[in-house]
């Protein structure tokens, strides 16, 4: 039985006992489309978010830099790639972690491999892809996306790219926070704490995009008919994974709201493939985070980086289309 | 003493302002307030997530948005 039973249980019986509708009809489905996805949603969100915030009270940017410094070989993409699956990210803290990576040794493409994982796989997106599409489309958006980001990294450090990191940097004398006991270790209470404190934060910003987005994807199960999706971007059309990362691409932060609409779409005949692409463009490959990352790359390596990526994500959704027809 | 805010100056470095002022203010330590918003010398510090705050030169939080409750034991630790 699927332990989200008693969300369903509990979305039927509002359809039919409190509105007194068929679960089949239009208003009906969409009423439970909406009932079963927000609750189900919003746990998920909760418990995922707060075992996140609790492991990441062992992994700190500063800690994880001392790990990856002088790992030049693809080992240490892999492991950068794998320790931004847990990390927290916000594109604000972009430069100044991408600096210190460097500065204190790790190679550009171990840092790029980082960088690529850390705001792809996030708590959000996984608890949402979870939620909606359940849990194996989410081990295999973790595992492309893992993917992606040790080739990337790899990529970039085979082609050498260091001189297009913008020069300044390596004039910077960086600090390091001295660890001279004055902090000391964290008891297990505090990282719950900690935990549960960014769990609510997160929660506190996303909800909203939830509901709004649920709440479009229930009109959409309810009432567009499934044939107008097929025909415009089902598998026979061969640009719509292409078009679902363009699209992708402004719509960052919102994958709270935009992931919702595609689940009611994939009902209707969207292929899974062109979803996962779409939803990395959403987090990986998002304009204010170009913009920022401008500040510390050369036109041509931000160019470099943004080609690797769309292809990449482009790659990942016919590869997983073929698979799976 | 002298209270440092770093951070490039999005919306949580002006909470963690806010909340820095409302600490200190509550300790009823008279400070100085400086925003650190150049890359450089934020990296100087050592600090890789924003914001952070720092006391007479001495980096106490890094990444969060610290609560003027937390705040204040900083404070008059220094």
């Amino acid at each position: 039985m699927s332990p989200f039973a008693i969300f369903d249980w509990f979305a039927r019986w509002l359809v039919t006992s409190v509105f007194g509708l068929d679960v089949e009809s239009h208003l009906g489905a969409s009423i439970h489309f909406f009932f079963y996805d927000v609750p189900k949603v919003m746990s998920l969100l909760l418990v995922i978010s707060f075992a996140v915030g609790v492991l990441q009270t062992w992994l700190q940017p500063e800690h994880v830099k001392r790990w990856l410094g002088g790992r030049k070989t693809i080992f240490g993409n892999i492991l950068a790639a794998c320790v931004g699956i847990v990390t927290p990210f916000c594109s604000c803290s972009a430069v100044p972690l991408f600096i210190g990576f460097l500065k204190g040794g790790v190679p550009l493409g171990v840092t790029f491999s980082y960088l690529i994982s850390a705001p792809m796989v996030n708590e959000v997106a996984v608890a949402l892809l979870w939620g909606l599409f359940g849990f194996k489309v989410t081990a295999i958006y973790v595992g492309f996306g893992v993917a992606l980001a040790v080739l990337g990294g790899f990529v970039i450090s085979l082609l050498r790219l260091e001189k297009w990191v913008e020069p300044f940097i390596w004039q910077i004398q960086a600090g390091n926070l001295e660890d001279d006991g004055s902090q000391p270790q964290m008891a297990l209470e505090e990282r719950i704490r900690l935990g549960w404190a960014s769990s609510r934060e997160i929660f506190a910003s996303v909800w909203p995009y939830i509901v709004v987005g649920i709440g479009v994807g229930a009109g959409i199960h309810g009432y567009v008919p499934a044939e107008l999706i097929v025909r415009w971007a089902g598998p026979q059309n061969p640009f719509a994974v292409p078009i679902a990362v363009i699209l992708g691409v402004p719509l960052y932060a919102n994958v709270a709201g935009v992931l919702p609409i595609t689940e009611a779409l994939v009902g209707k005949g969207l292929p899974l493939g062109t979803v996962l692409s779409f939803t990395m463009a959403v987090t990986a490959l998002s304009l204010p985070e170009m913009v920022i990352l401008r500040k510390v790359l050369r036109p041509q390596l931000l160019a470099v980086f943004i080609a690797i990526m769309t292809a990449g994500i482009i790659g990942v959704g016919y590869l997983f289309n073929t698979l799976m027809t | 003493m002298k209270i440092q805010i770093l951070g490039t100056g999005c919306a949580k470095c002006k909470q963690l302002t806010e909340n820095a002022e409302a600490a200190a203010r509550e300790a009823g330590i008279s400070y100085e307030l400086e925003k650190v918003t150049d890359i450089a010398e934020i990296v100087k510090f050592g600090v890789m997530s924003t914001p952070a705050l720092a006391v007479d030169g001495k980096v106490k939080l890094v990444g969060k948005v610290a609560t003027p409750a937390e705040i204040k034991p900083l404070l008059v630790q220094a």
